[in-house]
């Protein structure tokens, strides 16, 4: 099998599970508790704490820990607005129209609200619409969400530039990015050291599904979703995934410490892949400008090939791949992304995403390249042979 | 395999894994707004993946929301402010089940596209393909495959159709799949009955009108012509003597008219976009059985071919009146010989 997909999971990194498993077994008190077994839990969660605060340039202070990405993303774009607008401070929201479901759902129940939402497009060569973003704004904007590198295309985004204009035009506005595909690729603590909340998904880095942090800078006001005992000071109630919280510290501290590394090899074996694609099969076309995506995004169309058909042929024979994103049903919603960078419905149905990641392999790349365009060139004489 | 989440085309799989087939499982989402009936849900996509997971064999979604919305909702709800009366399963058979699927697993290279249905696929000694009726007479779905040609049938494979309903049920327990028990899909899959009004009005604007007698004789106003459909008795606004029945449907002048039974009949069917699972039509003397609903409603008649697709159906002794839209399907015997959408 090969496997095609790390944007939408990455296998575990082999020290985040040994890391975990102590907490499954002996280690597996509530680490609320006052007892030995209860302290050696909440040590370890104080650690993984101290750890993911470092990895993303935040205070321990400043670390929540989620069940995920999408939860992050609904406490930070929710949670901010709700508080800010208790406060007096305004009720317009921006995000951008590609965001994660995550947080265009957040944005879509904050209009239902009451609050001013606005969504800003995207440029073809995959990056948020400044001129549209700085129109958006005013002084009663509260809350901006624009995520660090987007899920689908894997166009990192400009924030500094954003900030820049948020400074400018919404000064009382707190700035979300959505940094759940920007971890393994780029320096998160750099590039959302101006952001007042960033999200971040444990499984997109080696680490399990179902844990996540929002870093939320102190100062930042936040009414939480879930409600209960007061756990993480009372922004996230329910008893913490100590095993996921530290399998996440592990996979995180890993990935950075690897990341120059990592980075330069998936880019070449990415670049490898696009460049072996692009002289085998004619009509293929790159989506989203390479020069701003993260290492381990290929995103092409393949004209006159249904996105749908491709990846279940592709999947006969053994090759895991994506398009849009994907919904519980399991079936391929058109997408959202690429409409807002302005793609035709045509183009945008014949869109693949190939994503690599760590454990990624030259011989991964090399069998991809002998059967994607086998399978392309069989659809395409089949087509119309009904 | 097009797997609906449903015990027929649960069974029909397990079956073809029996008859040593390579099977590939598909479901088709298809809807699943807040008007949806029970069919093509998330719940019935999660049915089929379960027992293509139990059977063994690799299962695939395909989302084909905007192509059933244009070529079955749109033209439904379009046909119905019309005053028409749609039959959108047969239009999901023709454009999606047996268009764009049956056009995808050909292009995938698959030998055939199964179903579900109750019919049968069988080839005469000339080596002509055709359809016959299911063995089960109540749960015959031929009806609804009327558009299917030589093309088709020859890639096609119906394997329930050689079973009843009780024993596809019992063969689904005996194999113990999940939708064993499932309950049937009555309705269309898109609106519950009850709420084919609102579902209708949220669409096209409600077009009132009047309802009259034959002679033309106001008897009533109406809200909306989509309520109407010809044979329709119930819910006409009047309270005559004798029983009223929809005779005519009128579009442009949003006219519903009445009249008594014998009224409502009528001795011929005006059809149009023909289509017969043979090369050829049939001869213009061929006394046929003619068939107006999904079920019931046999008459016999000779079909004369028009302009451009259109037919006449002489019929042998009169019968109802069907509404503009609805499947009229010709049979010799068992076997199915084409049909076509009345005028």
């Amino acid at each position: 099998m090969l496997y095609l997909d790390y944007a939408a999971s990455t296998p575990m990194r082999a020290e985040a599970v040994d890391a975990m498993l102590p907490f499954l077994k002996e280690s597996f008190a509530n680490p609320s508790g006052s007892h030995a077994a209860a302290r050696s839990a909440k040590t370890a969660l104080e650690e993984a704490r101290e750890q993911v605060a470092s990895a993303l340039g935040a205070d321990s202070s400043e670390v929540i820990f989620t069940g995920g990405g999408t939860e992050s993303d609904n406490l930070a774009v929710e949670g901010a607005a709700r508080a800010a607008r208790a406060a007096g401070v305004g009720d317009g929201v921006v995000v951008g129209a590609f965001e994660h479901k995550a947080v265009l759902a957040a944005a879509d129940r904050l209009e239902a609200e009451g609050f001013r939402v606005s969504r800003i497009g995207a440029t073809s060569a995959g990056a948020i619409d400044l001129d549209s973003l700085a129109r958006a704004l005013d002084a009663n904007t509260v809350l901006v969400s624009v995520m660090m590198v987007n899920n689908e295309i894997g166009t990192i985004q400009p924030l500094d530039q954003v900030e820049r204009i948020i400074a400018e035009h919404a000064p009382k506005a707190r700035l979300h990015t959505d940094a759940v595909q920007a971890v393994p690729w780029i320096d998160v603590a750099g590039a959302g050291a101006g952001a007042d909340l960033i999200s971040i998904s444990a499984h997109k880095f080696g680490g399990p599904k179902g844990v996540g942090a929002l870093i939320a800078r102190r100062g930042v006001a936040l009414e939480p979703l879930i409600e209960g005992g007061g756990q993480e000071s009372g922004w996230r109630a329910g008893t913490v995934n100590v095993a996921g919280v530290v399998a996440m510290a592990t996979a995180l501290t890993i990935t950075i410490n690897n990341r120059a590394a990592e980075v330069a090899a998936v880019g070449a074996l990415r670049d490898s892949l696009l460049a072996g694609l692009s002289s085998r099969i004619e009509g293929l076309v790159e989506n989203g400008d390479r020069e701003i995506k993260v290492a381990g995004n290929a995103h092409v169309a393949i004209v006159g090939v249904e996105a749908e058909v491709l990846l279940m042929a592709l999947d006969r024979v053994g090759v895991c791949a994506a398009a849009g994103s994907s919904c519980s049903s399991g079936a391929t919603e058109p997408s959202h992304v690429l409409a807002a960078m302005g793609m035709s419905e045509s183009a945008a149905r014949s869109s693949i995403r190939l994503s690599l990641g760590f454990a990624s392999t030259k011989a991964d790349v090399d069998g991809a390249l002998e059967r994607i365009p086998a399978v392309v060139a069989q659809l395409r004489t089949q087509v119309g042979a009904a | 395999m097009a797997m609906s989440g449903g015990v027929d085309s649960s069974v029909a799989a397990a079956l073809l894994l029996d008859a040593g087939h390579t099977v590939t499982g598909v479901t088709l989402r298809l809807w699943g707004g807040e008007t949806d009936s029970g069919c093509c849900s998330v719940s019935d996509v999660e049915d089929a993946r379960r027992v293509a997971a139990q059977l063994g064999i690799s299962h695939y979604v395909f989302n084909l929301a905007d192509t059933f919305m244009e070529s079955v909702v749109d033209p439904y709800v379009a046909a119905h402010s019309v005053g028409n009366t749609p039959n959108p399963c047969v239009e999901c058979n023709r454009s999606i089940k047996f268009g764009v699927l049956f056009e995808r697993a050909v292009t995938m290279g698959f030998s055939a596209l199964a179903t579900g249905h109750h019919a049968r696929v069988s080839q005469s000694p000339n080596g002509e393909w055709q359809l016959l009726r299911g063995v089960d007479d109540a749960k015959d779905q031929s009806y609804v495959l009327y558009m299917l040609d030589q093309t088709h049938l020859a890639r096609t494979l119906l394997p329930v159709g050689e079973m009843t309903k009780a024993e596809v049920r019992s063969e689904a327990t005996r194999l113990g799949l999940r939708t064993a028990t499932k309950p049937e899909s009555m309705d269309v899959c898109f609106v519950r009955r009850e709420d084919r009004g609102d579902f209708l009005a949220a669409r096209a604007p409600a077009r009132p009108g009047v309802v009259q007698e034959i002679d033309g004789t106001v008897v009533a106003r109406h809200e909306a012509l989509a309520g109407f459909t010809v044979g329709q008795r119930k819910g006409l606004g009047v309270a005559q003597g004798e029983p009223r029945y929809v005779i005519a449907v009128d579009g442009p002048s949003a006219t519903v008219t009445i009249g008594t039974q014998v009224d409502l009949l009528t001795p011929t069917l005006a059809l149009r976009d023909m289509t017969f699972v043979a090369e050829a039509a049939p001869s213009r003397s061929e006394e046929l059985s003619v068939q107006t609903r999904a079920h019931g409603s046999l008459g016999r008649g000779r079909i004369e071919m028009g302009e451009l697709g259109s037919a006449e159906v002489l019929l042998c002794q009169p019968l109802a009146r069907v509404a503009s839209g609805q499947v009229v399907a010709l049979y010799r015997g068992d076997e199915l010989v084409g049909g076509g959408i009345v005028a």
